[in-house]
Formats: C-alpha cells, sequence, structure tokens
C-alpha cells in the first residue's frame, strides 16, 4: 500500500513519518512518535483509553486517521503534564485513588479536564456523563467521579480571591 | 509489640497514596504491548469462523508471497514440536480432550487459532490472514451445557463420549434424613450466565531469542509469572532455566490473565522458528472469542427446611459448560470452587452435590473474579430468598435464624473432615449492613411508594469464601497441581536501603505500594527506603503470583516473614558492633541500641554496611544482609460480609436504577484501607455488571453474538451507584498479618443481593426470580407474564 508523509506537532514537538493511508492515529502516536500513553483498548470506540487532544479538541485517536492529524496540533497524557508536576486532576485522582492498573487512566484524565474545562461547577451526573464514553473495569467509577469534583472543588478555590484551606477534603 | 515499635509510625493501617500513580497519571506506565523492541515482527491469528468445523485444507501460499510476510504457521509447522495446552487442575477423574495451539483437522469453537501469520507490520500481518485459504466441513454444533447432555448432541472430542468430561460428587452430614425430616422442599433453577473477564488491557505477549545464551524473553501480561514460564517451558520443550517471563504493568487481569493461551506459545515458537523479535496483541473482538470466559453454570437446588425455618440440608444439581476445550483451572471452578461455598454463612448440617463437566462449542471457560463462589453464594442466598417467601418470612430473619455464630469459628461445615472457616463475625456483618441500609424504614417508604406506582425493592444477603491458595498438600489433595506458598525475598543493600522481590503479581492492587508498608512495618523503615520488585522470573526467585485473593495473605505474609529474618540477623550483627550479648540490644525506628542505654547505638543503615563489609560480624556468620523465604501458609482464611441494595424498577421500561448500595465487609486486618474500598468498588461494580448488564450470546451454530463492547455491556460511569462499603474487622489466625484476602469479595456479593432486590420490588406480580442479567427487556417481560398470570386468575 502506498506510504504517505505526515508532519505534525506532538507534545509541542514536530513529529514526521510515513504513514499508510488507513494508519489511525492512535497507532502513529504510539509506534511512530513513541507515545505508548495512549492506550488501545477496544475495536469500536468503546473504551475511550485512546484519548487525546488534537487542536485542543478531545478526540479518540482511533477514529482519527493519522493522515487527518497532518499539520494539526496533537497533546497526548505525556504532553498534558509529568510525573513531578501533575495537573490538580491528576493530583485528585491521586489523593481518592481513582485508578488501579491505570490503563483506561490517561482517556479518563482527558474526558475528564474536557468536562473541566468546559464546566467549572459540574454535578455528580455531569460528571458521570461526560465519562460515559471511557471505560474502567477496575474502580467502579466512585473515585473517579470524585476526583473530578475533588479537582474541580480546588481548581476554584485556586482561583478564588481568598484562599480556602483543603484540611478535611480528602478521605 | 514492644514499647520501642510505637517509635516508628505504624504503616499498616495508614491510607498511604500509591507511589504507582504519577508514572499511570502521565502515560508513564509500561504495559506489553509498549515495550520497545527492535526489529520487532507482528503476529496475526487466523480464526475459525465457525463454531464447528472439519478442516479438510489450508493453503498459506498467496499469505506466504505477500509483501512483509516473514512466516505462516499451521498444526502441521507444530505437529511433534510443540505440546498441547494442558490443564493444571484435573479434578476427580475427569478426561481431558487434547488441545493443540493451532486446530489440527478440527475446530470447536468461533475464534480458534487455525493459523498464525508473522510479517513486518500489523497491516502486513492482517492483510496475510486475508489470503489464507482454508476448506471447511461446517459441522452441527452445541453449545448449551444441558443440550450437550442429550442423546444425539454433537460430539466434540472422540475421548469425551455425550461431552461429558466428568462428574463431581461431594456431601457432607445426611441429606436424605435432612430431607425426610423437612417440613417443606424449596427448589429454585438458577443460572450463572456466561461472562467474559473484560480487562481493558487486551491480552499481549512479546518474545525475543537471543541465540548467543539460548535464552527466550517473553514480555506477557500475566498474574502468574513463574507458573507461566513452566508452562511455556514444558510446551515449548524448552528447558525453564533459559526461560525468561517479564511481566510488566497489567491493564486489569481478573482470573483471566492466569491461564496458558495458545498465542502465548505460538508467538514465542516463531521467535526462535523465524529469528526475529515477535509480538501479538490481542484486538477487543479477540478478547471476546479468544481470551477465557466466566461461570457459565445452570444448577438446580434443593433445600429442605423445618417449619420454623431452620434450614437442614441443601442438594445441587449443576451442570457445567467447560467451552471446547478444558482450560488450567476449568474444572476446579463449578466443582471444588463453588460446592465447597454453597452453605454459605449457615450452619446447614447437610449438603448434598453432583456437577456435571460439559464440552460445548465455546469459547474455554475458566476461573473469573470469583471464581466459583460468586455462583456458590448466588445459589445459597437465592435458595434463602425462596425458602423465605415459601414459608412467609422475612429473608432477614431466615438468614439471622441459620447464620454461623461467632463462637463457632474455627467453623467445621457439615463435619468436613478438612474444611474450616477460620474466623469471622457473620451476625455483626449482617446487622450492620441492616442498619446502614435502614431496612425498617425502606420497607415502610417501599408499601408508601407503591401506592404511588413506584416500585422499590430491598434485599440484604450474606457472603463467605475461604481465599488464599495455599498450603500446598491441602492444594495437592485436591488435584491442584501447584504449591500453594509464595516467596519473598528481602534484600538489604549496603546504604541501607531495601529491595524487596516478591512472587506476587499485581494487575493494578497496587502491591508496590501495599508492599513497602508490609516490610516497612516489618523492618520500622520509611516507605521510600524500600523497593518492590515483581514480575520477571530473572529478578524473583519463585514464585506463584496472583489469584484468589492471595497476596497480601500469602504474598504479604512471605514478605513480612522474610524482612524478620533480616532484622533477626541485623539484630545479632548490631549486637556484635555494640560489644553486647543479642538479648539485651533492642531496635526502633530504624535504630539499634543497648536496652537501658540508648546511647549506645547504631543505626540499620550502618549495621547493613557491616553486613557486607564483613569485619566486625559475629563468628561464623556469612556476608550480606539478605533472606529470602519460601511462605507456606498454615491454612485458608475465609473473608465475609454481607451486602445490602435498594434498587427501583421502572415497570413501565423494566429498567433498574440501584438507589442505595451498602457493604459491609470482613476481610481481617486491612493494610491500606483506601485500596480496600477501591477493591471492594471494583469487586461490586463488576457483581452489579453480572446482575444487570453481562451476559454472552452465541446463537446455535456457534456463532458468537456479543463479539464486541458494543454488544456485550460492560457498565459504564453512569450505569454504577454510589457504594457505601465499610469494614468490620476479625483478624486471621492463618497467617501474622491477620490479613483475609479482598479481590473478589465485591463480585461474590453483589449479584445475589441486586437480583435480590429486584424480585423484591416486583413481588406484587408473582415474580421470584429472573435469570442474569436483568436487562430491561427480560425485566418487563417478567412483569408482562406476571400481569398476564395475575389477569388469567382474576
Amino acid at each position: 500500500m502506498s506510504l504517505q508523509r505526515i508532519t505534525t506537532t506532538v507534545n509541542e514537538a514536530s513529529v514526521s513519518a510515513e504513514v499508510e493511508p488507513r494508519t489511525l492515529l492512535v497507532h502513529f502516536l504510539r509506534e511512530q512518535a513513541g507515545m505508548t500513553g495512549t492506550h488501545v483498548g477496544c475495536d469500536t470506540s468503546q473504551c475511550g483509553a485512546c484519548t487525546v487532544r488534537m487542536d485542543g479538541r478531545t478526540v479518540k485517536s482511533c477514529t482519527v486517521l493519522a493522515v487527518h492529524a497532518h499539520a494539526h496540533r496533537i497533546t497526548t497524557i505525556e504532553g498534558l503534564s509529568s510525573p513531578d508536576a501533575l495537573t490538580p486532576l491528576q493530583q485528585a485522582f491521586s489523593d481518592l485513588h481513582a485508578l488501579q492498573c491505570g490503563f483506561c487512566t490517561p482517556g479518563m484524565v482527558f474526558a475528564a479536564q474536557a468536562l473541566l474545562d468546559r464546566v467549572p461547577d459540574p454535578t455528580e451526573a455531569q460528571v458521570r456523563d461526560a465519562l460515559h464514553g471511557n471505560l474502567c473495569r477496575c474502580t467502579g467509577y466512585q473515585n473517579i467521579v470524585d476526583a473530578v469534583m475533588l479537582a474541580a472543588r480546588r481548581i476554584r478555590d485556586e482561583a478564588a480571591p481568598v484562599a480556602s484551606t483543603l484540611a478535611g477534603e480528602v478521605q | 509489640m514492644s514499647k520501642l515499635d510505637s517509635m516508628h509510625a505504624a504503616l499498616i493501617g495508614q491510607s498511604v497514596r500509591r507511589r504507582e500513580d504519577p508514572r499511570f497519571l502521565t502515560g508513564r506506565g509500561r504495559y506489553t504491548d509498549d515495550v520497545p523492541m527492535a526489529r520487532l515482527a507482528h503476529a496475526a491469528v487466523l480464526r475459525s469462523p465457525y463454531g464447528h468445523a472439519l478442516i479438510r485444507s489450508i493453503d498459506t501460499s498467496a499469505a506466504l508471497a505477500m509483501e512483509g510476510v516473514i512466516g505462516v504457521l499451521t498444526y502441521a509447522d507444530i505437529a511433534g514440536k510443540v505440546g498441547d495446552i494442558r490443564p493444571n487442575w484435573v479434578i476427580g477423574d475427569s478426561i481431558v480432550p487434547p488441545h493443540p495451539p493451532l486446530a489440527s483437522d478440527r475446530t470447536r469453537y468461533v475464534g480458534e487459532a487455525v493459523a498464525l501469520v508473522v510479517a513486518n507490520t500489523r497491516q502486513q500481518a492482517a492483510d496475510a490472514l486475508e489470503a489464507i485459504e482454508v476448506d471447511y466441513d461446517v459441522l452441527p454444533a452445541v453449545v448449551d451445557e444441558e443440550a450437550a447432555l442429550e442423546t444425539g448432541a454433537p460430539q466434540l472430542h472422540a475421548n469425551v463420549p455425550g461431552n461429558l468430561i466428568g462428574t463431581y460428587k461431594a456431601s457432607g452430614g445426611d441429606y436424605a434424613a435432612a430431607a425426610a425430616a423437612a417440613h417443606k422442599l424449596v427448589t429454585v433453577r438458577l443460572v450463572n450466565q456466561r461472562l467474559i473477564p473484560s480487562a481493558i488491557e487486551p491480552r499481549a505477549v512479546r518474545a525475543s531469542y537471543d541465540a548467543l545464551d539460548e535464552r527466550l524473553t517473553i514480555h506477557l501480561p500475566t498474574q502468574v509469572p513463574h507458573m507461566h514460564r513452566r508452562w511455556l517451558a514444558e510446551t515449548l520443550r524448552w528447558p525453564e532455566h533459559r526461560l525468561r517471563l517479564v511481566a510488566p504493568d497489567i491493564g486489569g487481569g481478573f482470573g483471566s490473565k492466569m491461564h496458558l493461551y495458545a498465542e502465548e506459545i505460538l508467538v514465542a515458537f516463531a521467535a526462535r522458528q523465524f529469528d526475529r523479535p515477535v509480538g501479538w496483541t490481542e484486538t477487543r473482538s479477540e478478547a471476546h472469542m479468544a481470551t477465557t470466559h466466566g461461570r457459565a453454570h445452570v444448577e438446580n437446588v434443593e433445600a429442605a427446611v423445618s417449619r420454623d425455618g431452620r434450614v437442614l440440608g441443601i442438594k445441587l444439581r449443576s451442570v457445567a459448560n467447560m467451552g471446547a476445550y478444558l482450560s488450567n483451572m476449568a474444572t476446579g471452578i463449578p466443582t471444588n470452587n463453588t460446592v465447597t461455598f454453597i452453605c454459605g454463612n449457615y450452619d446447614i448440617p447437610a449438603m448434598d452435590a453432583e456437577v456435571r463437566l460439559v464440552v460445548t462449542n465455546t469459547t474455554p471457560v475458566d476461573a473469573y473474579r470469583g471464581a466459583g463462589r460468586p455462583e456458590a453464594s448466588y445459589i445459597i442466598e437465592r435458595t434463602m430468598d425462596a425458602v423465605a417467601h415459601e414459608l412467609g418470612m422475612d429473608p432477614v430473619e431466615l438468614r439471622r435464624i441459620n447464620l454461623i455464630r461467632s463462637h463457632q469459628f474455627p467453623y467445621t461445615p457439615y463435619g468436613h473432615p478438612v474444611l474450616r472457616w477460620d474466623s469471622g463475625n457473620y451476625e455483626g456483618c449482617l446487622e450492620s449492613a441492616v442498619t446502614a441500609i435502614d431496612h425498617a424504614g425502606w420497607r415502610k417508604r417501599q408499601a408508601e411508594l407503591r401506592t404511588q406506582g413506584r416500585y422499590v425493592g430491598i434485599a440484604v444477603t450474606c457472603y463467605m469464601e475461604v481465599v488464599g491458595m495455599g498450603n500446598s498438600r491441602t492444594l495437592s489433595a485436591r488435584g491442584f497441581d501447584r504449591g500453594g506458598w509464595e516467596s519473598a525475598q528481602v534484600r538489604v543493600h549496603s546504604d541501607g536501603k531495601v529491595t524487596l522481590f516478591s512472587g506476587s503479581m499485581p494487575q493494578g492492587h497496587g502491591h508496590a505500594t501495599t508492599f513497602a508498608q508490609i516490610v516497612g512495618d516489618a523492618l520500622q523503615l520509611p516507605m521510600d527506603h524500600i523497593d518492590v520488585v515483581q514480575g520477571d522470573t530473572d529478578r524473583v526467585p519463585a514464585g506463584h503470583g496472583t489469584f484468589n485473593s492471595r497476596s497480601v495473605a500469602v504474598g504479604g505474609s512471605a514478605a513480612h516473614t522474610a524482612a524478620r529474618k533480616v532484622l533477626d540477623k541485623a539484630m545479632k550483627i548490631a549486637a556484635a558492633m555494640l560489644e553486647a550479648e543479642p538479648q539485651t540490644v533492642d531496635y526502633a525506628g530504624g535504630t539499634f541500641f543497648v536496652k537501658d542505654q540508648p546511647q549506645r547505638s547504631v543505626a540499620f543503615a550502618t549495621v547493613a554496611r557491616t553486613a557486607y563489609v564483613a569485619n566486625k560480624l559475629p563468628a561464623g556468620m556469612e556476608a550480606g544482609l539478605d533472606e529470602t523465604v519460601f511462605y507456606e501458609p498454615r491454612a485458608m482464611s475465609a473473608p465475609h460480609g454481607a451486602h445490602a441494595a435498594v434498587v427501583e424498577v421502572d415497570i413501565e421500561t423494566g429498567e433498574v436504577q440501584v438507589l442505595d448500595y451498602v457493604a459491609v465487609d470482613d476481610v481481617g486486618v486491612l493494610i491500606n484501607p483506601m485500596l480496600c474500598h477501591g477493591q471492594m468498588h471494583g469487586g461490586i461494580a463488576q457483581g452489579i455488571g453480572q446482575a444487570l448488564y453481562e451476559g454472552v450470546d452465541y446463537d446455535e451454530s456457534g456463532q458468537l453474538l456479543t463479539g464486541t463492547l458494543l454488544d456485550y455491556a460492560v457498565p459504564k460511569s453512569d450505569q454504577l451507584p454510589r457504594m457505601r462499603t465499610s469494614f468490620q474487622v476479625t483478624p486471621s489466625p492463618t497467617n501474622p498479618l491477620g490479613a483475609k484476602g479482598i479481590g473478589e469479595a465485591g463480585c461474590v456479593a453483589a449479584p445475589t443481593v441486586i437480583v435480590g432486590a429486584v424480585c423484591d420490588a416486583l413481588s406484587g406480580f408473582g415474580i421470584t426470580h429472573i435469570d442474569m442479567p436483568l436487562t430491561p427487556p427480560k425485566v418487563w417481560q417478567a412483569i408482562r407474564a406476571g400481569r398476564s398470570r395475575a389477569q388469567a386468575r382474576s
């Protein structure tokens, strides 16, 4: 099959590669850009483990062809933060034990962050709805939902002019 | 605990944040498919599209001629070179049908491996599959376990007449006498439907062969690295010491990643055969077809009950679907693992069970989270509800009457010569759950809501199980071809920092944190001085891995024991350094000192250094500070609990909503409570999945109708309720930590309580039972049938 050269920006770095036109973005990211934090969990876009950002919009990278990412800007979980500098959302995930095996976690973080970017003060129902496209088999979702709510509170409190205490917030 | 231990802040019992998390949260986890490998070739598997078919011929020539294709394997290529996949738990006189890793002359389920292609790229391998010509002669199939036993049913294996692998019988007490003395015999028929374990990380394998030292290295998400090494070595006819298994991060296992699969054998074989590192990663549809399924029993139960609600005996006649071949533990699950627990939390003096094991044209069935105990819990708890209904008693009161009392521990069920439930407080859990759910309040509200056309149901159920597989003699007596010990090596480095090498293997459990808490407490050192290494047969000396909720009780106890041995040696070295008698030396918070003379002291790190410099060791002592133990548990432990749920059923749509869920569990001592709550959440979620959503469907020809996540309903965030989990602690006397095991408890209890609550909500329609999963169409049909019955009567 003929190959096509694409150039994308992945986590602020330019990545250029030859791909088959049928190559999915997720495979390009994992195999050619080396960003293995983007996971493949299913064939039918049900699980959301491959969620990334494309030009700031959240997409499931198994539903995008790599050629469509040409000249676009991709952020994978590796580009969102580092282990030494977690985002408030990631910190809340750790504080409330919102992950176990960690395989679905990058996708969960992107889906939840997209909600918080849009709705800074979500209800539990809104959080559960926002995570509808991301499957987790380990946590029963409860701690994930709680972590998203906690992160929302912390982000709001940080934005507020008066500092508030977080004592007692973490169970 | 000595008074000096208090100088070290206890780590056991603390909800320590997981050290794994930052890595996972930022995409730095390393799962098998992430492992970088130069010159990696990709494998793809050609699978049977038919439930049952003869293979007339296979033509691979077109595939072999395709660009990028390195090689193709069929049965002819491996015959005589690779052994069969053999179960390592064969109950009684069960027949073992041959199971070659590639189908020889016949395929017996949709998804069975027929050929393996190896190509330069994933896409080339996938393309080549389509060029392989297989001439099939389709045969009649049978997918239902009861139909498979009927005369004239399609026969799967020449050595399995009537498709019957074997019949398992177990009994205790005198059931016939109980039945004769009974006021009533209450019967129920239950289906514990077939499930797909559905770890979010698919299975994967990467194998590379190094011709220099003639070693095979295999990366594999396995729950049991050392056992997997043994199985692969045996099947590949390759010496075990030249095989290295590395299990990196694992994205969930739930039992399904502890079995030996065809792809693992084939990829390892191909790596040598084609002299290229080879990788294969399952697609989700392959996971549905070719990764073992769970449950799949039909159970007929009879309970002999007295007028006042005592259950005098229980009889079970069940048929278990093994799938087309016997997977690793398969025969043990519906027999030993189910029958042992069918008396549940109750003091039932007689039991009589018979289980028929059957092959069908379906994916092999094996251990899946709970592995027999969810089935057992379902059997006894649905029966208790049926008994309560028949006797017109309150289901909770009936349970109270029959519970094993706290003073009866260690409890011997129906006078069994070997079985012992180690410790517990069944009444305490039940009463806490009843109170927490506000059972009385909901009973009142239920009646009020009914007048408003709302159908609310409430149920409280109990469960118990026995976990922590060991010891080796007990397992062996039950046909289980593995040991039951766990290894731990605690290596203190010359700077006083510590590495634990443990034979346990997490799949998201957080062992790196929990086990560091255990060793940290034993050595009274801060957690960040302790690293935990698991999942590499070259680094960890030996092991059995993680299943049957054995990690903390057995693996954790091994780690604790090794650490105590290290401390004993360090104490002797310290005494020599302090020029004191060993019995006068004490240790606290990282410092050895002479009792009543705390100024005469030496730090743990200094002792470690001395252990390696070896200039001040007591006479006759070897250098080093490094202890390995093979911890053999005295016995298994018996976690238990009571769960309660309130549900509401929309009788127009059949939809079930869980309004409240309470779990009170006794899993012994909690090492990290935060992680324990997490384990319960996950288990309950899988149990609710079984109760309400999940179920495998085949058509009559053996076609898998639930072949993707579009058709198989793994619960989503908006389909699961908030769960209120809490713990009661009765330490286990079987191990030094007092821990019992928690990994499976949630999914043991949840199906029974959810089904119980739904049936309670619909009791007005004359509904006493609906088979799982309680999907809206099924519930709606049951309501409609109930209404028709009521109309017919009026």
